[in-house]
C-alpha cells in the first residue's frame, strides 16, 4: 500500500473527509515551497503534516525526514502529543521528538547523532543546529519543513533568522521542501516571498475563511472620558459581558494598562469571578498557572497582552474584548480568528474605546475588519546583524567559501537583493571587526586560510558564539520578590529604568497586586505587600505600537465623507464643534492650530502619523523653535496629533515644516539620540559585539558586560561609518523614531498646511491639554482639581460634557 | 567647566570633571585604573573584538589635562594596563604617545593587581608613595588617613526625571579619596554597594564626573 492510500484508509476509518485545502496540499506537495493560509481550527497542522506522513508511511526512510519549526516551545511539545495519537493509529513506526530550550543536554546530545523521524523545534534551537559540524550529515536526509505560525515570525528578526537557517539546510539537502502555516494576513504574497527559496514560485493555498466575525463597539450608558488610555469607565459593562460568556478574553495594548485594568476589575467583581491575569512580565509559573486553568475552562475572563496572542490553544474562548484601540487592524483580525475556536462558527469580539478619539479610531478599525482591509506596512529588507551572527554561526560548523555563501544568502528571500559590497562589510565585520582602524590582527574571531575559506581562528571559541546566539532581546529588566531575601517568592520583572526610580516606601502595581518597593541589591527588587495606598504605575517599555498607517488614513478618509454619521451623540457633537470652530483634518493637507489658553500659547499639530512619529515631530519641531528664538516649553504626543506650548505666539507656524531644515534638525538630533543609543544596544547584541552570556566571566557586583553607550560613543567619534552605525540608524529611522512616516505626511501635505488661529482649544486638541495636565499631577486630591479643571476647559471649548 | 575643590588632611585638592586628581601647591596630576589595552586583552581571550579606540581616547584627554593643568609630576594609581601583555602588545604609535607625555615630568607608576610588574616604559613604579600630608596606592589598606586610592571604580546611581542615571564619581570623606576609572571602556561598581557602602564615612560625598565636577551626598 502506498503512502497516500495508508493515509486515506486512516481517514475513512475515522469517519473523516480531507478539506478541500488539504487535499490542494497534497496534490501540490512537489513544489519547492507552499503557503497554506487558514484561520485556527481548519486542521492547520495537521495539514502541513499530511505529505510528510505520506512519505513516511512506506517505512523506507532513515535519519530525519521532517522539521517542524513553531515560535513557542509550549507549542512544539502541544504538537507532539497531537501527532502522536495519529502515528499510532495508522500503525506507523515513527520517532517524534522535541527539541527547544528546555530539552535536556544529553538528549540533545544524543539527537544530533541519532535523530527522530519528525523533529519538532523552535528557530533559536534550530540556529545552533546548523552550526555544529555534524550539520552536514545530520540534514541530508532531511526532506521537509513545516513552518507553523508563520506570519508572527515573518515580520521579526527571529524570522531572518530562521529563513536564513533554511537556506543552509537547502544546501544539506537541496530536494527539501517547505510548507509555511499562516493566519489570515493582508499580504501572503510577502510570506510566500520570504520563505520559498529565491527565485522558486510558492503556491497559495486559502482554507476557507468561515463565517464573517461578529465584532461590535462597546459603547455603554457611560461616556468614555475625554482622554487617557484605561477604560475603566466601561468596567460595569465589561463585568455583564464577562458574565454573559463562558470565558472572555480582555486584551491590553500595553502591561501597564492591563495591570491597572486587573485592579480595578476586581474591585468591582462582587461575584468573585475567577479572573486572571497574563502578560509577559510576570513570574514563568504564575503565568503557566494561568494558561494551565484557562485550558482546563477553570477561569471565566483573561486580563492580558499580546503574551497570549500565539500558539495555545485557547479551549473554550468564546468571546474577544479589545481595550483601547487595537493600533492595527491585523492583530485584532488575528485575536478574533481564535475565539469561538470551533471552525464554522462565527468568531465574537469587541472593542472598547479608551476615551472619546478612540471611538473613531474604533470605528474605523471595525469596518477596516468588515471589508476585509488590513495592514499592510512593506517589510524592511533583510538586517544585516542577523547576517553576521548567522555567518559566524556557520563558521563554526565548518569552512565557508565567500563566493558560496553569498550566492547561497541570496537564497533567502529578505536578501534576494543583497549587494557583494554590502555582504562584503558584513564579512569584514565578522573576520576583523570592521573597524577603519586594523588592529590586533592576531586575535581576529575568524581568519581566511591558505584555501580562501574562513574559519574560527579558535575551535574552542563556539561553544562561547553558540551561547550568545539568538535575536530576541531583553530590555534591561530586574526581577521582583517578595519577601527579604534572594529566595523570596518571584512575581515577575519590571524595566530597570522604572526601578531607579522607586524609592522604599513606593508602591507599585505588579500581577495585579500592589506592593511596597523595600530594596534593591544586584538585579533584584525586593517587595512586601501593601494593602492600600494608591500605586505607582510601572512602565514598561516593551513595543510602543502606534497607530498604523492604514488606520490613520481611514480615519482621514472618514471625516471628509463623514462615516461616522452613526456614532453616538455626544461624538458627533463633538465633530460638529469642530468642524464649525476650526476645520475637520483631511488626507491632502495639514491642519494646524494656535491658540492661548491661560497664560500660555499653544500649537496643535493634526499629523495622524502614529505615536512615535509624532513624538518625533514633536522634538524636531520644538528644536526648530528653539533655534527661531520662539521659546517652546514642552509637549505631547498622541497617535494624531501634537500639541506644544510655550510662551511666545508663533503666528506663522508655515515656517516651521521647511522639509529640508527638518531634514538636517534631524540627523544632527538622531546622532545624539536616546534612540540611536538604544537601536545601536540591540544591534551590537545581535550582531556579536556585545556578549549578553557571560559564562560564568561576571565578577561579583560589578558590571562585567561592556556598556554599549560607550562603545556607541566611541565608535561615533572615532569610526561613524562603522557597519553597525549604519545598521542602528536604519533601525532607529523605522522603529520608535518612524521618521519614514512623518516624511511621508510631509509627502502627502506638500504645502498645503491649513492654519487656524482660534481664541481658545479647540475639541480636537482638548483631549491633549488634559494629557498636558497629567504628566505633572500625582496623588489623590488632584483628582477633585481635575475634574473641575475639565469642566472648565470643556466649557471654554464650548462643549458638555 | 567647573572643578570641585576640597581639602584632605590638609593638602588643597581639585576633583577634574575628567575623572583626574589636581594638586595645585605641588603641581601633581593623580589619575587611576587606565586600563589601557582593553580592547585587545578582550580580543586576545577570545572575545568579541571591540572597537580599538580606547587607549588613544583614553591618552588624549589625559593629555588635555596634563596641558591644561601643566602638571609637573603625574601619579597613575594602578591597572594602567589591562594585563600583563597588554603594555607590550600597545601599538607603537601610542607608546610613543606615552613618552611623549613623559618628557619633561616626573612620570609615577604605582602598581596596580592587573599590572603587578615592573614596566618597560618610562618612569618610576612604586608600590605606594608617601607625599606627607597624603599617601598614594592603588587600593585602600582600610585604616591609612590622607589616602588616595583607587581599584573600586566607583559609580555614583541616581535617579533624574524618572529615569535612572549612573555616573563615574569621587567617593570623598575625611580620610579618603577613591578615584575614579580614567579609562574608556570601563566598568564601575555602585557607591550604595558594599565594600564602596561600608568603607566610606555616612558623611561622604560623591564627585560626579561630567561636563562639570559636581558634588552630592554619597549614594547609598
Amino acid at each position: 500500500m502506498n503512502g497516500l492510500d495508508h493515509i486515506n484508509a486512516w481517514i475513512k476509518h475515522k469517519g473523516w473527509t480531507l478539506h478541500p485545502h488539504q487535499s490542494q496540499l497534497i496534490e501540490t506537495a512537489h513544489y519547492p515551497a507552499q503557503l497554506l493560509i487558514a484561520p485556527t481550527g481548519a486542521g492547520k497542522t495537521l495539514s502541513g503534516f499530511l505529505p510528510s506522513l505520506i512519505e513516511l508511511a512506506t517505512g523506507e526512510h532513515t535519519g530525519l525526514h521532517t522539521l517542524y519549526v513553531s515560535p513557542l516551545k509550549a507549542l512544539a511539545n502541544d504538537i507532539k502529543r497531537n501527532l502522536t495519537a495519529p502515528i499510532t493509529e495508522m500503525g506507523l513506526n515513527l520517532r517524534v521528538e522535541d527539541r527547544t530550550g528546555d530539552t535536556s543536554q544529553s538528549t540533545k546530545r544524543r539527537q544530533r547523532v541519532d535523530p527522530p523521524h519528525i523533529l519538532l523545534t523552535t528557530p533559536e534551537s534550530l540556529a545552533l543546529l546548523v552550526s555544529y559540524p555534524e550539520a552536514e550529515t545530520f540534514f541530508s536526509t532531511l526532506k521537509r519543513v513545516i513552518i507553523d505560525e508563520i506570519h508572527a515570525l515573518s515580520e521579526t528578526k527571529r524570522g531572518d533568522q530562521l529563513f536564513l537557517a533554511l537556506g543552509r539546510l537547502q544546501q544539506h539537502s537541496p530536494t527539501l521542501r517547505r510548507i509555511g502555516l499562516s493566519a489570515t494576513v493582508d499580504d501572503p504574497n510577502a510570506i510566500a516571498r520570504l520563505m520559498a527559496p529565491h527565485p522558486s514560485p510558492c503556491p497559495i493555498l486559502y482554507a476557507d475563511a468561515g463565517p464573517p466575525p461578529d465584532i461590535s463597539m462597546l459603547l455603554g450608558d457611560t461616556p468614555p472620558p475625554w482622554s487617557g488610555g484605561g477604560a475603566n469607565y466601561a468596567i460595569a459593562d465589561v463585568l455583564d459581558q464577562i458574565r454573559a460568556h463562558k470565558t472572555t478574553l480582555i486584551f491590553h495594548n500595553t502591561r501597564a494598562q492591563a495591570e491597572i485594568f486587573f485592579h480595578n476589575l476586581w474591585l468591582a467583581n462582587h461575584d468573585n469571578l475567577p479572573i486572571a491575569i497574563h502578560h509577559g512580565s510576570l513570574d514563568r509559573e504564575q503565568r503557566h498557572k494561568v494558561e494551565q486553568a484557562m485550558v482546563q475552562g477553570q477561569l471565566r475572563a483573561i486580563v492580558c497582552t499580546g503574551s497570549l496572542d500565539l500558539g495555545i490553544d485557547w479551549g473554550d474562548v468564546d468571546l474577544v474584548i479589545q481595550i483601547g484601540a487595537p493600533k492595527n487592524v491585523k492583530r485584532l483580525v488575528q485575536r478574533i480568528g481564535r475565539a469561538n475556536h470551533r471552525y464554522n462558527t462565527p468568531s465574537k469580539a469587541m472593542i472598547v474605546p479608551a476615551n472619546r478619539f478612540e471611538i473613531i479610531e474604533c470605528h474605523a478599525a471595525l469596518t477596516a475588519v468588515l471589508d476585509g482591509d488590513l495592514d499592510g506596512d512593506p517589510p524592511p529588507r533583510g538586517p544585516l546583524d542577523v547576517l553576521c551572527q548567522h555567518i559566524v554561526l556557520l563558521a563554526c560548523a565548518g569552512p565557508l567559501d565567500p563566493a558560496s555563501l553569498f550566492d547561497e544568502i541570496r537564497t533567502v528571500g529578505a536578501y534576494s537583493d543583497l549587494t557583494r559590497a554590502t555582504f562584503d562589510d558584513c564579512l569584514d565585520f565578522c573576520v576583523t571587526g570592521g573597524y577603519a582602524l586594523r588592529r590586533y590582527d592576531n586575535w581576529h574571531r575568524l581568519q581566511y586560510g591558505p584555501d580562501g575559506k574562513i574559519r574560527l581562528r579558535d575551535p574552542r571559541a563556539a561553544h562561547r558564539i553558540r551561547m550568545n546566539a539568538g535575536t530576541i532581546q531583553d530590555t534591561d529588566t530586574v526581577k521582583v520578590r517578595l519577601g527579604k531575601n534572594r529566595a523570596g517568592k518571584p512575581l515577575g520583572e519590571i524595566e530597570e529604568s522604572f526601578a531607579a526610580t522607586l524609592a522604599p516606601g513606593d508602591t507599585f502595581l505588579i500581577g495585579g497586586q500592589i506592593v511596597r518597593f523595600e530594596s534593591m541589591r544586584e538585579l533584584t527588587v525586593m517587595v512586601s505587600r501593601a494593602a492600600t495606598k494608591k500605586p505607582k504605575i510601572a512602565t514598561f517599555m516593551g513595543t510602543k505600537f502606534a497607530t498604523s498607517t492604514q488606520l490613520c488614513d481611514r480615519i482621514l478618509t472618514g471625516f471628509e465623507t463623514d462615516a461616522f454619521a452613526d456614532l453616538p451623540d455626544y461624538t458627533r457633537h463633538w465633530l460638529d464643534q469642530q468642524r464649525s470652530l476650526s476645520r475637520l483634518p483631511d488626507r491632502d493637507s495639514l491642519l494646524v492650530e494656535t491658540f492661548p489658553h491661560k497664560d500660555q500659547n499653544y500649537l496643535c499639530v493634526f499629523g495622524f502619523a502614529g505615536r512615535n512619529a509624532q513624538q518625533t515631530l514633536g522634538l524636531l519641531l520644538t528644536n526648530r523653535m528653539e533655534t527661531l528664538g520662539t521659546a517652546p516649553m514642552g509637549f505631547v504626543a498622541t497617535d494624531y496629533a501634537t500639541l506644544i506650548w510655550g510662551l511666545d505666539k508663533i503666528d506663522t507656524p508655515e515656517d516651521l515644516f521647511d522639509k529640508s531644515a527638518l531634514q538636517n534638525g534631524f540627523e544632527t538630533w538622531l546622532s545624539s539620540n536616546a534612540v540611536m543609543k538604544q537601536a545601536f544596544r540591540s544591534v551590537a547584541t545581535i550582531a556579536g559585539l556585545i556578549e549578553r552570556n557571560l559564562l560564568g566571566l561576571r565578577k561579583s557586583g560589578r558590571q562585567a558586560s561592556f556598556s554599549s553607550d560607550i562603545l556607541y560613543d566611541t565608535l561615533r567619534k572615532y569610526d561613524p561609518d562603522h557597519l553597525l552605525m549604519r545598521i542602528a540608524q536604519t533601525e532607529a529611522l523605522s522603529g520608535l523614531v518612524d521618521y519614514g512616516r512623518i516624511n511621508a505626511m510631509l509627502e502627502r501635505v506638500g504645502d498645503r498646511i491649513e492654519h487656524r488661529h482660534l481664541p481658545h482649544v479647540s475639541p480636537f486638541a482638548a483631549p491633549l491639554l488634559l494629557e498636558v495636565g497629567r504628566i505633572h499631577i500625582q496623588g489623590e486630591g488632584i483628582e477633585r482639581i481635575l475634574d473641575a479643571e475639565t469642566k472648565a476647559l470643556f466649557q471654554a471649548a464650548g462643549l458638555k460634557e | 567647566m567647573t572643578t570641585y575643590p576640597f581639602s584632605l588632611s590638609g593638602a588643597r585638592l581639585k576633583a577634574l570633571p575628567s575623572g583626574g586628581l589636581w594638586w595645585p601647591d605641588r603641581r601633581i596630576l593623580v589619575v587611576s585604573d587606565l586600563h589601557l589595552g582593553k580592547a585587545e586583552r578582550h580580543a586576545r581571550r577570545g572575545g568579541p573584538m571591540l572597537p580599538p579606540y580606547e587607549t588613544r581616547d583614553t591618552l588624549f584627554r589625559l593629555e588635555a589635562d596634563i596641558t591644561r593643568t601643566n602638571a609637573q609630576t603625574m601619579i597613575c594609581l594602578g591597572d594602567s594596563f589591562d594585563d600583563n601583555m597588554s603594555e607590550q602588545n600597545l601599538p607603537d604609535d601610542e607608546k610613543l604617545w606615552i613618552a611623549r607625555l613623559q618628557a619633561g615630568r616626573k612620570w609615577i607608576w604605582i602598581t596596580g593587581n592587573h599590572d603587578p610588574g615592573p614596566l618597560e616604559l618610562g618612569g618610576s613604579h612604586l608600590s605606594e608613595l608617601p607625599i606627607p600630608p597624603l599617601v598614594f596606592r592603588h587600593e585602600t589598606n582600610r585604616h591609612s588617613s590622607g589616602e588616595i586610592s583607587g581599584h573600586f571604580h566607583p559609580k555614583a546611581q541616581l535617579s533624574v526625571q524618572g529615569r535612572g542615571v549612573s555616573r563615574p564619581c569621587f567617593l570623598i570623606d575625611m580620610n579618603r579619596v577613591i578615584m575614579p576609572a580614567y579609562g574608556t571602556f570601563t566598568g564601575g561598581l555602585g557607591s550604595h554597594l558594599p565594600p564602596l557602602s561600608t568603607l566610606m564615612r555616612p558623611d561622604a560625598l560623591a564627585v560626579l564626573t561630567g561636563k562639570s565636577a559636581r558634588p552630592i551626598p554619597m549614594p547609598r
